[in-house]
């Protein structure tokens, strides 16, 4: 049985959810002036913002439930690569538009489905972190799926860049469908929320995308898994934390 | 042709130095000193509009390059608060560009040639952003002074005669107003903080105040256009008196800051009511201008790359609007 | 290396429920589908609307100023439109 106790398990599943989203915003933030067009550049940071935004209501949230006084910015920035407990999808570089477009729809979709499903939540401020989450991310899906129409559809160089990322991108999305110990430990109580019963939903509704944008649907069922155990990050995230973690490691117990 | 919209589409053309055309000026003119705003069908000077196009194209590139120093720090924000605040600032910089351009587009420019001459280097831009951003504490002190900067000059361009400018101005104030007050928030912040902190706030200032009063522009002596953008109240203020109320605004808040500005010769004038400052370095100014900055070949680079980068992506859309295209007609 | 422009759209945002749509900007766009999410995610930030139309720019028909004197002024004299046209005694009450 789990060695964690109920406190415990909700810290690290409110951090776990904010893990994804903050990694998820971070390199979304990367567009920044790199964008195709400045109608996209806004948008990506719209999306940015939204994602970074809901990392800080579930970090506050995993803080108040340990109660043990630590901050938002505490638990986002002074961990060590192996307690943050993001699944890898969300650390992956930023790649090309069309790898970021297909990153962001793979996992908006996930997060929109888990999203609905938490506003159900026995834990009434997870749900209702939840429910503002939900609606920032239906427009994530909606955003990012019409580019991946015109991507896929588009022209013959599009539709292969845009395959390739739809492909390598798939062994990753096994991993947010697998039960961290504290998601599978809350679902009990109706704290935490079944995610592995999402996967045939978001199978239809990402392959009816796929073959509206007429691409292949691929068929792989083995993933990348490691992140959200901390057990195995990918070689991107050290930099990442590099980054994120600078000028806290730089000048330690400041106020900024 | 002017551009693609029709909105601005009748304008009346009179021969070039007909007497027609006198007519036309004269009551374009009494227009312009009666206050009422010029919108972009009516009958405009070819220098009026080109001027215009010029002015409102530059200062749509700074806020499009000025996203560029501060952008490369929000992966690194020391906090998430102060990481949501950037982001939503060098965004809002982008949102300003785009106003901007939309309000020059309606002098018949699109904003494609616009950028072209960005990419190509035919375009200038705010030499400010030609300096880097070295530390976090530029993260504030761009906000303070250099916002602060750029909302002195905008505050005036608010009531410049161009409608679609002056609209935009005012939309582009409001949602400035924010700018400058999370860099001095910031800069408070570090003023607080440790011996480090200070000392990084100190040396950023240091850095960046020169350049700030070189955003004004070159002063009213040597300023050859002016005369006739504040004839045409394009321009509301002169160079040297925005830099003045800046000057005037700043010494307050640095000294609230416990910091001091990297100007021995400033001081309070009581005869003439403002503070004297010293010479700026022309020289560096012009070189800034010429091309000779830290910065100049890395921010049109990145601008080029993003254009260049991003090829395929616009063809692609545009390959599947065409496909489309009868659909949207039909339904 | 010239680029193809993009259409332009007109940009129109209803701030409250009950007021009318109210001109914002433009955005470039090549579809009406991606004109309103680009006028959505560059127009209201700040809860600028409730509601956005987006007109494709060249489907807008202006009038043109040189009518102006034709088109607007013969309205300025017909000062019997409005209610301070007409005296009515105090005594009345207000109508």
């Amino acid at each position: 049985m789990s060695s964690m106790t109920q406190k415990e398990a909700l810290t690290a599943y409110a951090t776990q959810i904010a893990d994804s989203s903050l990694f998820m915003g971070h390199r979304m933030s990367e567009w920044v002036f790199k964008a195709p067009t400045l109608e996209t550049e806004i948008a990506l940071m719209n999306c940015a913002l939204d994602l970074i935004g809901q990392s800080r209501s579930f970090y506050t949230y995993a803080g108040e439930a340990e109660g043990k006084g630590r901050s938002e910015d505490d638990i986002a920035y002074l961990r060590g690569q192996t307690e943050y407990r993001n699944p890898l999808i969300s650390e992956l570089p930023r790649g090309d538009w069309g790898y970021t477009i297909v990153k962001s729809y793979y996992y908006s979709v996930f997060a929109k489905l888990f999203f609905k499903a938490l506003t159900l939540s026995s834990d009434k401020q997870l749900a209702a972190i939840a429910e503002r989450s939900l609606k920032e991310v239906t427009y994530h899906v909606r955003y990012t799926g019409e580019w991946l129409l015109r991507l896929g559809d588009g022209t013959q160089e599009s539709k292969k860049r845009t395959q390739k990322s739809v492909d390598e991108l798939w062994d990753y999305v096994g991993e947010m469908f697998i039960m961290s110990e504290a998601e599978t430990q809350l679902l009990q109580d109706n704290i935490s929320t079944d995610i592995a019963a999402l996967r045939g939903a978001w199978d239809q509704e990402v392959e009816a995308l796929l073959q509206q944008a007429t691409l292949d649907v691929p068929t792989g069922t083995w993933t990348h898994e490691g992140g959200k155990t901390g057990k195995m990050h990918t070689e991107h995230f050290e930099y990442i934390l590099a980054e994120h973690q600078y000028l806290q490691n730089r000048y330690s117990g400041c106020e900024w | 042709m002017y551009g693609d919209t029709s909105i601005q589409k009748p304008m009346k053309i009179a021969k070039s130095g007909s007497p027609e055309e006198a007519e036309l000026e004269r009551n374009f003119q009494a227009k312009i000193d009666a206050d009422i705003k010029i919108e972009a069908n009516d009958w405009m000077p070819e220098a009026y509009r080109k001027t215009l196009v010029r002015q409102m194209s530059q200062h749509a590139h700074s806020e499009i390059v000025g996203m560029q120093p501060e952008g490369t720090w929000v992966t690194r924000a020391p906090s998430l608060r102060r990481k949501v605040i950037l982001l939503a600032k060098v965004q809002d910089e982008g949102g300003h560009g785009m106003y901007i351009y939309s309000g020059a587009e309606t002098l018949g420019t699109s904003r494609e040639t616009m950028l072209d001459d960005l990419r190509t280097g035919k375009a200038k831009y705010s030499s400010i952003f030609n300096y880097p951003a070295l530390s976090w504490a530029d993260m504030g002190t761009i906000g303070w002074l250099v916002d602060g900067a750029a909302i002195t000059n905008q505050v005036a361009l608010a009531r410049c005669s161009y409608g679609p400018y002056s609209r935009a101005m005012v939309r582009i104030c409001k949602e400035e107003s924010f700018h400058q007050r999370q860099g001095y928030e910031l800069l408070i912040t570090l003023s607080k903080g440790t011996q480090e902190q200070k000392d990084m706030l100190q040396e950023s200032v240091n850095r960046l105040w020169w350049p700030s009063l070189m955003m004004f522009g070159p002063c009213d002596d040597d300023s050859p256009h002016s005369a006739q953008s504040m004839k045409w109240k394009i321009k509301r203020k002169s160079n040297d008196t925005l830099r003045q109320e800046f000057v005037d605004a700043s010494v307050g808040q640095a000294k609230f800051l416990g910091i001091t500005l990297p100007d021995p010769d400033l001081k309070w004038n009581e005869k003439r009511g403002h503070y004297d400052f010293g010479e700026i370095d022309w020289a560096e100014f012009y070189d800034v201008i010429k091309g000779n900055g830290p910065c100049n070949r890395e921010r049109v680079n990145n601008v080029i790359k993003a254009h260049e980068d991003g090829a395929w992506v616009r063809t692609a859309a545009e390959a599947y609007a065409e496909k489309h295209a009868a659909k949207e007609d039909a339904a | 290396m010239s680029e193809k422009n993009w259409p332009l759209y007109e940009v129109f945002l209803r701030s409250r429920a009950g007021l009318d749509h109210k001109h914002a900007g433009s955005v470039h766009a090549l579809d009406a589908e991606t004109a309103l999410e680009a006028a959505r995610d560059l127009y209201t930030r700040r809860q600028e609307g409730i509601s956005i139309w987006v007109v494709k720019s060249n489907h807008v028909h202006a009038s043109d100023p040189v009518d102006n004197p034709s088109l607007f002024e013969p309205a300025d004299d017909k000062i019997y439109r409005h209610p301070t046209f007409y005296d009515i005694p105090d005594e009345v009450g207000k109508m």
